[in-house]
């Protein structure tokens, strides 16, 4: 059986070409464009996506490296007229100016909020056992991996804070 | 990038005989290396997926130390409960390097092997005797910044980059390794080499070795630090690193396992800074001649010199706190 990816529940081949990477993959075989290229070399964030649960950078790995895996992008997260919570936080927060690094920083967001649900605690944790204490620095720190160059951090913040509060109560 | 032919590798010995060739790189999780094969720094003609052979567990071993896949995340370790236990330097040093995506598809036999990010190795434009030996050093006389204070040759002054393997040195971890001659194990504190005439050899890996595994003795207990000093306070390499595992004991050190980051090509281990501590007193004096035999033979390179000053005072800093914590 020909090898496969499942993208937001929908399976398709792998690419032919080994060189495709899973962000090429994404945007450029099956037409999926939320997910951004900025960097292609894992310092920016903006490719970021689900991959079995967890957050990956999707320009540093292959496609063809991914058969059988599960894959949830921008476009799985939510719709326009359905957002994620963390989506209309974005909005009701101003959490982008341009907007380029958005999809990448709510997938980073989404599976960060899982992380923290699970107790991983992050290099500005002061205990590495017992419950995360979220805050605005154990967001900076886990949300590092995401620029902006907007510089729309504050903003970004204040909307994962909410929906992390949000989760929590 | 360039073309290349990829291949999922069946077994562990096929993935040894793939490699043992200089055209076939082995990938796991690939973070440096296809960064690396963008930049055309590394141009292999096929590419062994090894991601699919296993050897991914966190598990006791019969001496109550803990065996990290070597396939295994960098978050997966970091996050284990026994690596938060009792490994925690470990946790510290993993969580203070690159990002939460990076490490939740980094190896752990992958980080052990990570190139260095020296700024002409990585720029096929630039001299390099690593990358093109023969070709010269660039650093040497350009931008050090980030570079090497110890160890270095004429030949290179990059440094290791990666954190995890400085707290894999100060616990005295062993590094399991697989080849077509059978199996064997390595000290971490043996495993990476410093430049001298082969700044290309990076570790004591032969052709067809992969990495398996990693071996954590039994837990010692102890007050354990990670400390890295760095331009911005996430996602940075090391300009200094110390990992420490201090006990004291009728307030004087009864342990004192120290390795550095940020100052070789290798995670520094030198026995004689942890031995100077032995059986004495904190005191500044005291952490002052363990700087002192440090950084005896430590040469700056201009933009680098300060590492010089900031690594005594790092090593102060750490001492100062862990002996604050023992006490």
């Amino acid at each position: 059986m020909a090898d496969t990816i499942t993208v937001n529940e929908t399976a398709y081949p792998t690419p032919d070409d080994p060189r495709v990477s899973l962000l090429d993959f994404l945007r450029q075989h099956i037409g999926l464009t939320g997910t951004k290229k900025g960097c292609d070399h894992g310092q920016c964030g903006a490719c970021t996506v689900i991959v079995n649960g967890v957050r990956i950078n999707s320009c540093l790995t292959l496609a063809a490296m991914h058969d059988g895996d599960s894959v949830t992008t921008i476009e799985g997260l939510g719709t326009p007229d359905e957002p994620s919570a963390l989506q209309r936080a974005f909005l009701e927060h101003d959490g982008f100016q341009c907007g380029y690094c958005t999809p990448g920083q709510i997938c980073s967001a989404t599976a960060m909020l899982e992380e923290i649900a699970a107790d991983w605690p992050s290099d500005a944790s002061e205990n590495l056992e017992g419950r995360i204490a979220i805050s605005g620095e154990e967001i900076r720190e886990r949300m590092s991996g995401n620029l902006c160059r907007c510089g729309a951090y504050a903003n970004i913040v204040a909307a994962i804070e909410e929906v992390a509060a949000g989760g929590r109560s | 990038m360039r073309p290349f032919q990829y291949t999922r590798a069946p077994s562990l010995a096929e993935a040894s005989n793939m490699t043992a060739g200089k055209d076939t790189l082995a990938i796991a999780g690939g973070t440096n290396l296809l960064d690396l094969m963008k930049l055309q720094v590394e141009t292999p003609d096929q590419l062994a997926d090894i991601n699919r052979l296993g050897f991914a567990e966190i598990e006791d071993t019969d001496n109550g130390g803990l065996r990290l896949g070597a396939l295994a995340t960098n978050t997966e370790t970091a996050v284990h409960p026994r690596v938060r236990s009792d490994y925690p330097v470990l946790s510290r040093a993993i969580l203070a390097g690159a990002t939460q995506q990076l490490r939740n598809k980094a190896t752990n036999g992958g980080n052990l092997c990570q190139r260095t990010r020296c700024f002409y190795f990585t720029n096929i434009d630039q001299p390099c005797n690593k990358r093109e030996p023969g070709s010269g050093c660039g650093a040497i006389d350009g931008i050090a910044k980030l570079h090497a204070i110890l160890g270095t040759s004429d030949q290179c002054i990059a440094t290791y980059p990666g954190d995890m393997a400085v707290a894999l040195s100060a616990l005295g971890a062993t590094v399991h390794i697989s080849g077509d001659k059978g199996e064997r194990s390595v000290p971490v504190r043996d495993f990476h080499c410093l430049p001298g005439d082969t700044p290309w050899i990076e570790n004591v890996l032969e052709p067809g070795e992969i990495i398996t595994g990693i071996v954590l003795p039994a837990p010692v207990g102890g007050t354990q630090i990670y400390r890295k000093v760095r331009e911005r306070s996430s996602y940075a390499f090391a300009l200094v690193s110390v990992a420490a595992i201090i006990e004291l004991t009728d307030g004087k050190f009864s342990r004192a396992d120290l390795a550095f980051g940020g100052l070789a090509h290798k995670p520094w281990h030198d026995p004689r800074v942890g031995e100077c501590l032995l059986g004495q007193p904190p005191s500044d004096a005291l952490f002052d001649k363990a700087a002192d035999i440090l950084l005896e033979n430590a040469r700056g390179f201009g933009e680098n010199d300060f590492k010089i000053p900031l690594t005594r005072r790092t090593l102060h800093a750490v001492l100062s706190q862990a002996t604050e914590d023992a006490a």
